[in-house]
């Protein structure tokens, strides 16, 4: 029984209305970034997001997805030990030669799309208030063009990582369902390439030793992202469970119910934590912990009890709050968003996250004829070595070819503001109008430090 | 250190992909993907040190 090419009505239906909402979640990241940044850069963040979202959707349209492609679609492969590894797709440029009658390839070209956007909205969180805005649009083009689509087709369209089952009995192959590693880490690891290439913004890090907090504009805009962020997660975890795993449009309701109890419990476990170690909850952290249970739950949000989801997210509020400090304090990183911990972190958690709940109570359908035999529960053990085989690349192939490709992007255009510019502030030195103009400026922010 | 960070990574990757390919019992393989994958994460080590900021560059 290998994966329909064609899904029946009810489920085509239900993952088009679950892929609709996830703009939404690139909507609460945006305002989320906007949020956590000064002021003075606000409109420019903005600006950023809709313009990597913009790069990202035609960088994707214009050869992302003929290197991405879809389970079942052509591709290039390599034999090693007399096993097929496929490790690239071989479709078209432009689109070509899909065709959108319901088939499952559109579906995924719609979705991947979206996704490929929220991945490019990472790493605009922590170089927020100094990256240029075109060297944003540069390297949103890399990541949807090359990045993204490379790791995806080995996830989501059958390739070697999705093989891993079928080819050596490594459990069902690695899987991430609502994309944990495949959109959130790889979104991650690229936000740390670009902060240790656009290093801290003035005034973060003293000779003292000092590392003065500068705290978000606008907690609201925060607090609210997050409830967007919620039903953009919902879209995306059910509509890649119909797309990657084979799963029913039934089935979503169990996939919302984790998805918003990793979060639920992700946000009070930060909060505890904040109000334990400070004194009063910490309004951007909660928010940290939120987007980080909805991050780590997202991998395993299919093959979980919603008692696990809640395990789950626990774990990840806990994990990226110590991981936030570790990073600013210790590692001097300045991610003003906390993408690093809450995408990078989060995600990895959720990675290893499905080996450890991952309960299989029906076939996983994520490689183009594998028999239904070899995808059923306790034929095949070792889910937790795939999902490691997957972090292991996340962080010795991707994290590297980023952080390269980032470093060569840097070489020819400059990924930092002039100092004056930052002094400014984006919305003036870049935009030319503040977003907010009504606005009293304070005159340090203006004087020569 | 920051070249020995990055060149410990991949190093680590494909220290991953031989145990794949090289040993068929489920338990050497886990092993030797362990150890590729602790080879990772000193590599990541090095590689946030490399990106400590140097005292005299903080302002």
């Amino acid at each position: 029984m290998p994966m329909p090419s064609k899904l029946t009505e009810i489920n085509s239906l239900a993952c088009l209305a679950f892929i609709f909402i996830i703009p939404l979640a690139a909507a609460g990241l945006a305002i989320m970034n906007v949020g956590l940044g000064r002021t003075r850069s606000a409109g420019h963040m903005m600006m950023a997001s809709l313009c990597a979202l913009a790069v990202a959707g035609l960088a994707y349209f214009v050869c992302g997805f003929s290197w991405q492609g879809t389970i079942g679609g052509a591709g290039h492969t390599v034999f090693l030990s007399g096993k097929t590894w496929n490790w690239i797709a071989a479709n078209p440029f432009f689109f070509g030669k899909l065709s959108f009658d319901g088939a499952a390839a559109s579906l995924t070209a719609l979705l991947q799309m979206f996704s490929v956007g929220l991945a490019a909205l990472i790493p605009l969180g922590s170089g927020a208030d100094r990256w240029r805005l075109r060297a944003i649009c540069l390297s949103t083009a890399m990541l949807a063009a090359w990045t993204y689509p490379l790791f995806a087709h080995w996830v989501w369209a059958g390739g070697w990582l999705a093989q891993l089952g079928v080819n050596y009995g490594i459990g069902r192959g690695f899987l991430d369902v609502g994309g944990s590693g495949t959109i959130q880490a790889l979104g991650g690891l690229t936000a740390l390439a670009v902060t240790w290439i656009l290093g801290p913004r003035r005034g973060k890090y003293s000779a003292d030793g000092m590392a003065p907090a500068i705290p978000g504009h606008n907690a609201v805009l925060v607090l609210f992202g997050c409830v967007l962020a919620l039903i953009g997660w919902i879209g995306l975890n059910s509509a890649g469970a119909i797309l990657f795993t084979g799963g029913d449009a039934p089935g979503s309701a169990s996939i919302a119910i984790n998805t918003f109890l990793a979060a639920s419990s992700s946000a009070l476990t930060a909060a505890l934590i904040t109000k334990i170690r400070f004194g009063k909850p910490d309004a951007s952290l909660t928010a940290n912990g939120w987007v980080g249970g909805l991050v780590a739950g997202s991998a395993a949000c299919a093959f979980v009890i919603p008692a696990e989801a809640v395990v789950i997210g626990s774990i990840a509020g806990a994990v990226i709050i110590f991981s936030i400090e570790l990073l600013e304090l210790r590692m001097e990183v300045d991610d003003p968003g906390g993408s690093i911990s809450v995408h990078a972190v989060g995600g990895i958690w959720g990675l290893v996250a499905v080996g450890v709940f991952g309960q299989f109570q029906r076939p996983v359908m994520n490689v183009a004829g594998a028999s239904l035999s070899t995808q059923l529960n306790g034929i095949t053990s070792g889910q937790w070595l795939a999902q490691l085989i997957g972090v292991a690349t996340l962080l010795g192939f991707v994290l590297p070819l980023t952080y390269g490709a980032n470093l060569l992007i840097n070489r020819f255009y400059p990924y930092r503001v002039s100092v004056e510019g930052e002094r400014q502030g984006l919305d003036l030195h870049e935009l030319g109008a503040g977003a907010y103009p009504e606005f009293v400026t304070h005159t340090d922010e203006f004087l020569p430090r | 250190m920051k070249v020995v960070g990055f060149l410990m990574l991949p190093a680590g990757w494909f220290l991953v992909l031989a145990a794949i390919v090289l040993f068929p019992s489920p338990a050497l393989r886990g092993a030797f993907s362990l150890v590729g994958f602790a080879l990772e994460v000193v590599g990541l080590v090095f590689a946030f040190r490399a990106h400590l900021i140097p005292r005299e560059d903080k302002r």
